[in-house]
């Protein structure tokens, strides 16, 4: 198989690589550039655990191939947080307890901020809705809605 | 059968064309190997990894520029390139086409919308696809462009069976174009799943003309009743030319449930499947009326 030469950001930092045709992009986030936050779940678009922004969208990591994001600007959750600031999703996530195992974790945050930023305020029904893609198995999703609803409250009022 | 879905273990030839042109050429050069189109990747990634779909090359459409566009000048075309949250995003798809937004939002999730694409969905010819009973209640087509020339055609005639489709190899849908639609026109789709995300045990969509109390024309389209999405054509006939009525709409929803043929699977039962269209069909057609600014006679 033709290597294929690829230029893409990944959180802000810009990255040539040389990949496989066959080359899924999550394995080269974890294998080739160390960034595991991002998780290998289910690898046929059901669980959400390998959520990445690619410019700013979120998409499944384990069905894009590595040689497709040439050129584009990619954020994963190591991306989020400015130095030892965290981002107010990952505080929200905190204080909420919405966390346990973490596993799903980085996709929940990252589809999150995608949907706060499409829509400031979303009721509860929108939080879900927009979260549906993202399984958890152990918080039982309400400490999640309300870390994103806190997180949303927090915009509106400052 | 692969079960390590966590590798991509197949071998073949990535190309990514800047160009349509470049892109008919890869088609017409490898029309006689296994070459394939790769647009969102959500059902072709899958499959490949999967249940065993070969291919020697893979031809990446979506950075080609004449397929990446929008035009609501007249109707709605779209471009095989443009991913389907694009579309449920537009201004135009909710206030005049709700049938379809209502069908692109119940796609599994926000991830799968914002890779997937409204021609892909309709080349991978499930039969639960959740675009085309909306497309073809509005009459949508497909254009079809290979290096011999262009055609277009009906998606109602596009699809033929589970995965089965009129495409040659070294052809390529371009767009999608739907018909401008009538003011006095009501739509609605609705899908029965277990859960939000997932595929349908039943998905319907109902587009209608309204002339004062009368439907003067209309489509009924079941999906995940057959090896394809079909219309519910003795149900249309009932409907049309007739002063609607909440008897009218029951007597129509029974008909749709009667006409269609349903088979048990891993997601519902034909049994199960039979009664709940008749329901659907009746909240959907209500829906689709009162959109036409109809209202309801006892």
């Amino acid at each position: 198989m033709k290597k294929i030469e690829i230029e893409f950001t990944i959180n802000g930092r810009k990255r040539n690589l040389s990949v496989k045709p066959n080359d899924l992009l999550i394995n080269i986030i974890r294998n080739d550039l160390f960034l595991t936050g991002s998780k290998y779940g289910c690898g046929i678009g059901e669980c959400g655990a390998c959520t990445v922004l690619i410019n700013g969208e979120p998409v499944l990591s384990c069905l894009t191939l590595a040689a497709t994001v040439d050129g584009k600007e990619i954020t994963t959750i190591e991306g989020l947080a400015e130095g030892d600031k965290l981002h107010p999703i990952q505080i929200a996530f905190l204080k909420n307890a919405a966390v346990q195992c973490g596993f799903c974790t980085p996709s929940m945050i990252l589809t999150a901020t995608a949907l706060l930023k499409e829509n400031p305020n979303p009721t509860e029904d929108e939080i879900r809705d927009y979260m549906r893609g993202n399984i958890c198995r152990c918080t039982g999703y309400i400490q999640i809605v309300k870390a994103i609803e806190e997180c949303a409250s927090v915009g509106k009022t400052s | 059968m692969q079960t390590n879905t966590k590798i991509l273990a197949q071998e073949f030839e990535y190309l990514a064309p800047k160009s349509l042109n470049e892109a008919l050429s890869l088609l017409e050069k490898y029309k006689d190997k296994s070459a394939r189109i790769l647009a969102g990747g959500t059902d072709l990634l899958v499959k490949m990894k999967t249940i065993d779909l070969k291919t020697d090359y893979l031809i990446n459409i979506k950075n080609i520029p004449e397929l990446n566009f929008i035009d609501t000048s007249d109707g709605l075309k779209i471009g095989a390139a443009v991913p389907l949250f694009h579309i449920e995003r537009m201004g135009k798809v909710k206030k005049r086409y709700p049938a379809l937004c209502e069908g692109i939002k119940s796609i599994a999730a926000i991830a799968v919308r914002n890779m997937g694409t409204i021609a892909g969905n309709i080349c991978n010819a499930s039969p639960a696809a959740d675009t085309v009973p909306s497309l073809i209640a509005y009459g949508a087509e497909v254009k079809l462009v290979s290096k011999r020339g262009k055609r277009t055609v009906l998606v109602e005639d596009f699809i033929t069976g589970v995965g089965k489709t009129v495409i040659k190899a070294d052809e390529i849908i371009t767009q999608v174009n739907i018909p401008e639609i009538n003011k006095n026109s009501g739509s609605a789709f609705s899908k029965k799943s277990r859960v939000k995300a997932d595929i349908a045990k039943i998905n319907l969509a109902v587009c209608l003309e309204r002339e004062d109390n009368i439907c003067k024309d209309c489509k009924i389209v079941l999906g995940s009743v057959f090896i394809k999405a079909v219309r519910a054509k003795k149900a249309e006939d009932l409907l049309k030319g007739q002063t609607v009525s909440t008897s009218l709409i029951d007597k129509i929803a029974k008909k749709a449930s009667e006409e269609i043929k349903p088979i048990d699977d891993i997601r519902s039962s034909a049994e199960y499947r039979t009664d709940i269209a008749r329901v659907m069909m009746e909240d959907t057609v209500r829906i689709a009326w009162g959109r036409a600014g109809g209202e309801l006679k006892k």
